[in-house]
């Protein structure tokens, strides 16, 4: 590490004639400029939707898994009382915190993605709803269910699990596969300035020979393509980073009622972590090259 | 200038006393290529102030002898001394630290042809971490006294043979070295060239510089004997051979 830093150091603190020692390749530096530039723009994304999901994750773990949902289906006739006895019943129950009949209005709101506005919904018969939010000490659903279907014949209790676990699933492994997403562009950069770097030292095997031939130590070569190749990548990841950024901002957003899509984006001190992306770019490149560098040299004379 | 580093632990060659006398030191050296033999058992003390010819027919052997005579090839039996310290125990910075006390003219010079001459010149007290602006005046000199000043600009592309010759030779002698060490300098060049780019190495083997030259050129030899103390080697059947009066 402290061999690393004395390394970083000297490549950093080198005046600028020892830069023109190598000469200059365009081809090579825009390649790798573009190529830096592309990876940090999707690491960002990558970046992004692993944030999103580990929110989505979150949220629908906490919020979800302490409310269930009563629904009651019964003749009309029936249903008010049917609804009353169900409500006593949560009542009795330890582990509920409040208890709550939905009315038509917020039937109706529920409802409304679907059918549109004017729905008469009195009309319908559409099943009752009554939200249960549970107590921190929790709730014995399977009991619940027993004496529900005891006195309250139409009442079905839906915890929400059934459906919650696979989704929380779902979001961890997409915030997994972010991180493999990141993991993937940190080699891809690391394989993608080797090779550039490679191809710079072997096009410039004669101006090596000439430098080791004036008497150039394998440092003095290396730092001129490490240095070379570390700026390059830490500009191109820079202006990689900064377009993933206003493409970040610039995804339309839907508010509260958006999902994954477009909950894509960072909140709060997230916004800092994708600034880590250009700095870790031009490691990566750093040691790729250093190590590309130190192998070619000691092949020759 | 600064004294060079060239070795710091490894193992000493000759006698205390011999060390700074001998620069260069060839013990039962020989080389192969591949299966073939290029030359074997030659042994050979360059010392300061020395001035030796090495010729011999092409594909002798003259210019792999040079380079081992600067660490560029490692031999494949025998033992190389260079600056008293042994080729065998120096690290790859100890070999570039040793070069930069041992001037090369190569037969193809070889430049960094995206930079002038003048900067190709000064390219050893560059890489060294000497290039400071009281440099820059020796650089401006040596460049007069080879005679490439009105080319400091150009680039080494645009050089003519005897101009690329002497920017070699001028490259060669930035860093003030102890030994030149120049392989056919005067290949390229016509004859009233050779013998300017030969005055310039006699004048620098009278300050004292130990100098060797390879060429299978003999009429330079001859023009050049009568005005220096000069030794001839000569590698023949895969020997080195001190030649006699036979020139």
């Amino acid at each position: 590490m402290k061999q690393y830093l004395s390394v970083l150091k000297r490549v950093f603190t080198r005046d600028a004639a020892a830069d023109r020692v190598v000469p200059p390749t365009g081809i090579t530096a825009r390649l790798t400029l573009f190529s830096a530039g592309a990876m940090a723009f999707l690491a960002v994304f990558a970046l992004a939707l692993s944030l999103a999901a580990g929110r989505l994750a979150d949220r629908w773990g906490e919020d979800l898994a302490r409310s269930s949902t009563i629904r009651i289906s019964a003749p009309a006739d029936q249903l008010s009382a049917q609804t009353a006895a169900a409500l006593r019943v949560l009542e009795e129950t330890p582990g509920i915190a409040s208890v709550r009949a939905l009315d038509a209005e917020e039937q109706r709101a529920l409802l409304e993605p679907w059918f549109g506005p004017d729905l008469p919904v009195e009309t319908l018969p559409i099943p009752q709803l009554i939200e249960v939010v549970e107590a921190d000490v929790g709730l014995d659903a399977e009991g619940l269910r027993l004496r529900l279907s005891a006195e309250v014949p139409g009442a079905v209790l839906d915890d929400h699990t059934r459906w919650r676990r696979p989704m929380i699933a779902a979001a961890s492994r997409l915030r997994l596969m972010g991180w493999v997403c990141i993991l993937l562009l940190v080699g891809a950069v690391a394989a993608m300035i080797t090779l550039a770097a490679n191809a710079a030292l072997a096009a410039n095997a004669r101006v090596i020979s000439v430098l080791r031939l004036v008497g150039a130590t394998d440092d003095y070569i290396a730092d001129a393509f490490v240095r070379r190749f570390t700026l390059r990548a830490l500009l191109g990841a820079g202006l990689g980073t900064l377009a993933g950024l206003l493409a970040i901002m610039a995804l339309p957003g839907v508010g509260e009622t958006g999902g994954i899509l477009t909950g894509l984006g960072f909140q709060g001190w997230h916004w800092i972590l994708p600034l880590l992306v250009p700095p870790l770019a031009a490691a990566v490149a750093f040691l790729a090259t250093q190590i590309a560098a130190r192998r070619a040299l000691t092949e020759l004379a | 200038m600064k004294p060079f580093r060239c070795s710091g632990t490894t193992r000493r060659f000759g006698a205390s006393r011999e060390r700074e006398y001998i620069l260069i030191e060839l013990e039962n050296v020989a080389y192969s290529y591949g299966g073939g033999e290029l030359f074997s058992d030659i042994s050979l003390k360059l010392s300061r102030g020395s001035f030796h010819f090495l010729t011999g027919p092409s594909g002798a052997g003259k210019t792999t002898f040079l380079k081992l005579c600067y660490g560029a090839l490692v031999p494949t039996a025998g033992r190389v001394g260079l600056f008293g310290a042994d080729l065998h125990d120096m690290s790859r910075d100890d070999v570039a630290h040793c070069r930069r006390r041992i001037g090369v003219v190569h037969q193809d010079c070889q430049f960094l042809d995206h930079l002038p001459v003048a900067e190709n010149v000064a390219l050893p007290l560059t890489v060294s971490g000497q290039d400071k602006p009281t440099e820059l005046v020796n650089l401006k000199e040596l460049m007069s006294w080879v005679g490439i000043t009105s080319r400091a600009g150009a680039l080494p592309p645009e050089l003519s043979g005897g101009e690329r010759q002497r920017v070699a030779l001028a490259r060669a002698l930035i860093m003030s070295p102890d030994v030149i060490l120049a392989d056919e300098p005067t290949g390229n060049v016509d004859w009233e060239m050779s013998q300017r780019l030969m005055r310039l190495l006699i004048e620098l083997n009278r300050m004292g510089k130990t100098v060797v030259i390879a060429t299978h050129d003999l009429g330079l030899i001859r023009a050049t004997k009568a005005h220096v103390q000069s030794r001839v080697l000569r590698i023949t059947d895969r020997r080195m051979q001190l030649a006699g009066a036979d020139l």
